[in-house]
């Protein structure tokens, strides 16, 4: 099937005081319309870059992206020119962030926020108007006439978060990017939060790009993942599959534990070890440090086997190897 | 057209000034923050006081600036005039006082002098209501001046960065190193005297504090979640800068202007006494103070001339910087110290 979105070889890098840091070094995925890819991976792996340099958001001056493609809809997007990639923001691609306590505008009321994000696009005022109340009813507002005219900080975090679901979703965009969309709220409103998600992804038939921690929601919701350590994607795989049968090593330790019906709610574990200074990766295989099947190979940067295909490992064990034979 | 009419029409300026007052103010109560701000004022005692203060001064501006055409001197005449002119007198009678002091005949005063008279005879306490306007004037056009230019070079500073940030910080920090002073009595002997080229002189240093802070500020906002988000959306840079992120700036550049308006005004005394402040024939402190400058040698002294214009000034700027103070504390209750 033709992808929607399709990520090649992405590297998006930054100028720091310690050299350059390659927060994301050889990135690809892709996403079928419709469908949800998860990524999982350690705090500090490049997800939220990755997601960022999708909507070529990486924080200036420092970031960059250093080369590879991202084709949406089959055209080169990094190609376009900022005014060009205007037109895809918040209209095709739409984006859910972390933090619902400061990513709205304290100073402006919901209604003009949400109103905002449809007229930048061209709708006339009095249509996103109305159709602001219809998308905050929509996203479950217990009073939704009363809050478009409320402020920010009127409202609670998961509030919030519905309104910022309705913003992205205003323009009934093609794929949505959501990075950690629950992390930052309370236990009791993630699953309604995400399940609101999920529910508007089916409702409006869009793709999905889902960054989590909770291996509960990807194995609920995604239907591929990629899982990603030190600034690149060591092992994709659709969901079952790599909940049945995860290869690489950090996978496995990532999974270790859990049998797969029991995983709701839990977070990645944490392995033993440090993760390698982005600044300056190690040449060989960058899990090695931590790899307990360490071999000699592993001084060696390994392939990413089956590239292309749905089942992607990069190890040098002869065990990984396998699956993509 | 008529010169009474014309001078009728000069009285929309300051209703129209009242009125735009007005309707910000009920605009900026609707909103929470400022909303809250009025309310934490209210109560504040010394806040209080400071608007009271400020109230009559402005009152009295006000006054200074409603007027209309008086046919037999052919010049206008404001609602203070009419209240408080008084003939001219015997120089430098004391206040309240009947007859002339340090005379060998002692003369009979005409009038009742509340602060005296000065080297001319004329009414201190006349001459210093006087000096409001031209203290209003001088501090709220060079605002008008400063205000705008402070935020369209400090937030393209500090939302653009590179080249545009190198070239401004350059510019200002060129400036700041330059002594003020200097710089603004060159400009008012290039421009000459009148509070418009007085204006433009104070402006042009005094751009640079406001302009410093916004672009420090906008630094701060630009790396903010709710930036992030409206670019998410597709929302230009212009539109983020005027509609995002100026708003969120608004409290620090209102307390800011508020504090640099008082400034203004001891400014302009200090231009004037140095000789190249307003015109003689417009009301100036700085003026009164500067032709005070050797009467506290006489004998007996003449304190009342430089005393009242000293206090008419410090009373403005010191209900300036508690208003200031006070509005800073009731925006943001965390920036108290
Ligand atoms: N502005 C920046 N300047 C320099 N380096 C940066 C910057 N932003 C991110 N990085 C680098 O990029 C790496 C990846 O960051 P990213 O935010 O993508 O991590 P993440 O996988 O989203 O982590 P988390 O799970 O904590 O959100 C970081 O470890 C950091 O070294
Ligand atoms: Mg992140």
């Amino acid at each position: 099937m033709e992808k929607l979105l399709q990520v090649d070889d992405l590297r998006t890098w930054f100028r720091t005081s310690r050299g350059i840091v390659k927060a994301v070094d050889g990135v690809s995925f892709d996403v079928a319309p419709g469908k949800t890819r998860a990524i999982v991976g350690e705090s500090g792996c490049g997800k939220s870059i990755t997601a960022l340099s999708i909507l070529q958001l990486v924080p200036e001056p420092a970031g960059y992206i250093e080369s590879g493609k991202i084709h949406f809809g089959g055209e080169d997007i990094l190609e376009r020119s900022w005014t060009d990639m205007r037109g895809l923001r918040g209209r095709e691609i739409a984006m859910i962030f972390q933090e619902p306590m400061t990513s709205l505008n304290p100073t402006r009321t919901i209604g003009w926020q949400l109103s905002e994000a449809m007229t930048v696009h061209g709708k006339d005022a009095p249509a996103a108007r109305a159709r602001a109340l219809e998308l905050l009813e929509r996203v479950g507002l217990r009073d939704p006439n009363a809050a478009l005219r409320q402020y920010p900080h009127e409202l609670s975090g998961g509030m919030r978060q519905r309104v910022m679901i309705a913003i992205a979703l205003a323009n009934r965009p093609k794929l949505l990017i959501a990075d950690e969309p629950t992390t930052a709220l309370d236990v009791t409103v993630q699953a309604q939060i995400m399940s609101l998600i999920k529910e508007l992804q089916d409702e409006l038939g869009m793709a999905m790009l889902l960054i989590t921690h909770d291996l509960g929601i990807v194995s609920e919701v995604a239907h591929d993942v990629s899982v990603m350590y030190a600034g690149q994607v060591v092992e994709a795989a659709p969901t079952r599959d790599l909940f049945h049968d995860p290869r690489h090593p950090y996978t496995q330790g990532l999974f270790a534990s859990l049998p797969a019906r029991n995983r709701r709610g839990k977070d990645l574990m944490t392995l033993d070890g440090i993760v390698p200074d982005a600044a300056n990766w190690p040449t060989g295989c960058r899990f090695a440090e931590r790899c307990a099947h360490r071999l000699d190979a592993c001084s060696a940067p390994p392939a990413l086997h089956g590239s292309g295909t749905h089942r992607q490992v990069r190890c040098h064990l002869p065990s990984a190897m396998e699956v993509t034979k | 057209m008529s010169p009474t009419l014309l001078h009728l029409l000069y009285n929309l300026s300051p209703l129209a000034l009242i009125g735009v007052a007005v309707v910000i103010f009920l605009r900026a109560r609707q909103t929470p923050l400022w909303g809250e701000a009025f309310r934490r004022l209210a109560r504040n005692p010394s806040a209080r006081v400071a608007m009271a203060v400020i109230g009559i001064y402005a009152t009295i501006g006000i006054a200074d600036s409603v007027g209309w055409y008086d046919a037999t001197t052919q010049e206008r005449r404001t609602v203070i005039d009419a209240i408080f002119e008084r003939k001219p007198e015997r120089t430098y009678s004391a206040p309240l006082a009947e007859m002339t002091t340090g005379e060998a005949k002692p003369q009979k005063i005409r009038e009742k002098h509340i602060l005296g008279t000065d080297s001319i005879g004329a009414d201190v306490f006349y001459r210093t209501l006087k000096g409001v306007r031209t203290a209003f004037q001088i501090g709220g056009m060079t605002v008008l001046i400063v205000t705008p230019l402070a935020l369209l070079l400090g937030l393209t500073a500090g939302y653009y960065g590179k080249w545009r940030d190198d070239v401004i910080t350059y510019i200002y920090t060129v400036l700041s190193s330059v002594p003020g002073i200097l710089l603004q009595i060159a400009m008012v002997l290039v421009l000459g005297k009148g509070i418009i080229q007085i204006c433009l002189a104070l402006g042009i240093t005094r751009w640079v504090g406001l302009c410093r802070m916004v672009r420090g500020e906008t630094i701060k906002h630009r790396e903010r979640e709710y930036v992030r988000s409206a670019k998410a959306l597709g929302v230009t840079d212009m539109v983020i800068l005027v509609r995002h992120i100026l708003p969120n700036l608004l409290p620090v550049v209102i307390i800011s202007t508020t504090l640099g308006f008082s400034n203004l005004v001891l400014s302009e005394a200090i231009l004037s006494y140095l000789g190249v402040g307003v015109p003689d024939n417009v009301g100036s402190w700085g003026n009164m103070i500067d032709a005070a400058r050797d009467e506290l040698a006489r004998d007996p002294v003449i304190w009342w001339n430089l005393t009242a214009a000293t206090g008419a000034i410090t009373g403005l700027a010191l209900s300036l910087n508690l208003f200031g103070d006070a509005l800073r504390d009731a925006v943001d209750p965390r920036l108290r110290s």
